[in-house]
């Protein structure tokens, strides 16, 4: 095995894992917010996907052009799911929780199957496409920026989280909903933004994930269980953690695909998973 | 202290099945139990036949479900496996050893029980969403292994051999629907019989006490790790008993659709709807969605059109949100309200 496969198996890691993390750091916002676990976040980004698709094959707005509306109406629909459904469950108990979502999920990629069939669709001309050679190495261009544009939405999340009012208002509600609530955060109000972020990040990575991947209605299920997988790394809660999962995760599995054999790369993330959760259960990055 | 406890218990036990059925509801029961024994004779089509089977089968793995989640609290996603562990059990040991599938039934029940211990004893001691997830990727990794097996033919699955001698040392039916419908009806009572009897039991007790109030069980000495896996391991048998079941049902083993996440989904679908934690919830969860699947797969038709699955995750987001307790608690209700009304 050269060193060249295995800088590239790094390479094209790296990059999809910088997806993995943008999927899981909504997940874990919503989590840290408010101890929900959202089990349709894989639903909600093959609708994303969908959406990018349709905005190119209807209106022929590239995935590129299309960003910003497909991130602002997934906003939109985690605003919507909050206030229609979420705000509901969060009275009840954690069956309740986990199977609403749970059947959120199955009415939204069952609704998709229904619509648009089963079949598996591609984003044919996009603007970016092709690839770049850096020496030996092999980078998809959709890739490559799909990537840049990641790290550039996770630096702004950051920027946002830690030094806005409104950010440092989220931090406080996910620390301690009643005493926010005491020194006057609407939390009501940040738990709809925490789902308006999370599904607005769901957006961005759908959108950039649907220049390069299939679309169908169940291309959510593994992001999504990947996506479990980075925020149990991290630490639910934690956006540095869910980064850094996201692409260790992105890693593990080029990497174990390319040294054991491809089609057990799932199960190796999957026994990371089980490894994390037994031996640190509070993530490989999150604090005792 | 002890003498207090045995009362509990005492008390528990006389307590009848429903709170204080009036005399309309055990009529009511005694009817269907007799409808359910001559059904077969009432309704001679072959659809509405296989539509009863799939109702019972369904009621026996959504009951399976509920021991693990409606009775010790914890939220499996991967029941599958042992559904597809019991299928394959009875089909590989049949198709290359010539072993009847009643063996194989047995055989199944003690490796699921056995696959629960080693899913579990790790993962049980997680709490909620992580053990929820736990056995989502367990339930997935499983399903990509069997798809890799060579031996139990990977991909392809695997067929049962048609053996037309001696129907019920194979059990296979060819010519009639009729013998399966029994079995599942026997599986089916004897187990709910296991449930009834567990959920009066002490270790039934246990594990309700330590799906309330975890903490409080722990410092009265409920060993949880322990009882939460005993737990899993009946669920997983009695999940295994309807993979066999289901094997010889239809003759083919199809990893793609015996480990597939629906069908740990659709037990719990069913069970939170009828009622997770009662004894009945699990079969009226069934009785509701097995056949609202198969009618609008004959009214929509075709494959790929998933309106059930549709009409399911709404039914289910609705009772999440508006009725935790599920709709027998409804009936329960209606009921308790005319036995008070004078």
């Amino acid at each position: 095995m050269s060193r060249d496969l295995i800088l590239q198996a790094v390479i094209s890691g790296l990059l999809m894992g910088l997806i993995y993390a943008l999927v899981a750091v909504g997940l874990t916002l919503i989590f840290g917010l408010m101890e929900i676990v959202n089990f349709a976040h894989g639903e909600f980004l093959m609708l994303a996907m969908f959406t990018a698709f349709w905005f190119w094959a209807l209106g022929g707005l590239d995935p590129m052009l299309s960003l910003p509306l497909v991130a602002i109406l997934l906003a939109v629909a985690g605003i919507l799911a909050h206030f229609g459904i979420i705000r509901r469950l969060l009275k009840a108990p954690m069956l309740a929780q986990v199977c609403g979502t749970f059947g959120l999920g199955v009415a939204l990629r069952a609704g998709a199957q229904f619509l648009w069939t089963p079949d598996f669709r591609t984003i044919t001309n996009p603007f970016i496409a092709g690839r770049v050679q850096i020496g030996p190495i092999f980078i998809g261009q959709p890739q490559l920026i799909s990537g840049g544009i990641c790290l550039l939405s996770f630096a702004a999340l950051w920027w946002f989280v830690t030094r806005t009012e409104t950010g440092l208002g989220l931090q406080a509600t996910a620390q301690d909903r009643q005493a926010a609530a005491v020194i006057g955060i609407p939390t009501e109000r940040m738990f709809a933004l925490g789902w308006a972020i999370g599904l607005g990040c769901v957006g961005i990575a759908g959108t950039m994930l649907s220049t390069f991947y299939y679309i169908f209605p169940e291309v959510g299920t593994n992001f999504a269980l990947l996506a479990f997988v980075a925020v149990a790394l991290g630490g639910f809660g934690s956006i540095a953690g869910s980064l850094l999962a996201g692409i260790l995760i992105g890693l593990v599995e080029s990497l174990g695909g390319l040294l054991l054999d491809p089609s057990y790369k799932t199960l190796i993330v999957f026994a990371l998973y089980l490894a994390v959760v037994i031996f640190r259960p509070h993530g490989l990055f999150g604090r005792f | 202290m002890s003498g207090s406890r045995t009362d509990m218990l005492k008390t528990a036990r006389a307590e009848p099945l429903w709170p204080r059925p009036p005399l309309w509801v055990s009529a009511l029961g005694a009817a269907a139990l007799a409808l359910l024994i001559a059904y077969p004779f009432i309704f001679t089509t072959s659809f509405s036949q296989h539509l009863m089977i799939l109702i019972l089968l369904y009621a026996l793995m959504a009951q399976s479900w509920n021991v693990v989640a409606g009775l010790s609290g914890q939220i499996s996603l991967g029941q599958a496996i042992f559904f597809g562990i019991g299928a394959y059990s009875s089909t590989v040991l049949f198709a290359k050893y010539g072993v009847t599938p009643w063996v194989g039934l047995m055989v199944g029940m003690l490796l699921s029980a056995l696959a629960a211990v080693a899913i579990g004893v790790p993962t049980l001691r997680l709490r909620g969403h992580y053990f929820a997830i736990a056995t989502l990727l367990i339930g997935s990794g499983v399903q990509i292994v069997f798809q890799r097996w060579d031996w139990v033919g990977a991909a392809s699955g695997l067929y049962v051999p048609i053996e037309r001698a001696s129907p019920w040392f194979y059990l296979q039916f060819h010519t009639s629907k009729v013998p399966y419908y029994y079995l599942a009806l026997g599986a089916v009572a004897i187990g709910y019989l296991v449930v009834w009897k567990l959920r009066r039991s002490r270790l039934g007790f246990r594990l309700q006490a330590l799906r309330d109030e975890p903490d409080a069980a722990a410092s009265l000495g409920i060993a949880i790790a322990r009882h939460k896996v005993l737990a899993f391991m009946i669920s997983a048998a009695m999940m295994s008993v309807a993979g066999t079941f289901y094997a010889q049902y239809v003759l083919v083993l199809d990893p793609e659709r015996l480990f597939s996440a629906e069908i740990s989904i659709i037990v719990l679908l069913m069970t939170v709807l009828g009622g997770s934690g009662t004894l009945w919830g699990p079969a009226l969860g069934a009785a509701i969605l097995v056949p609202l699947s198969e009618y609008s797969r004959i009214w929509f038709g075709g494959t790929g059109r998933t309106i059930d699955l549709i009409l399911y995750g709404i039914l289910i987001l609705l009772v999440c949100m508006w009725r935790t307790s599920g709709i027998l608690s409804l009936l329960e209700e209606r009921i308790r309200r005319r036995a008070e009304m004078p």
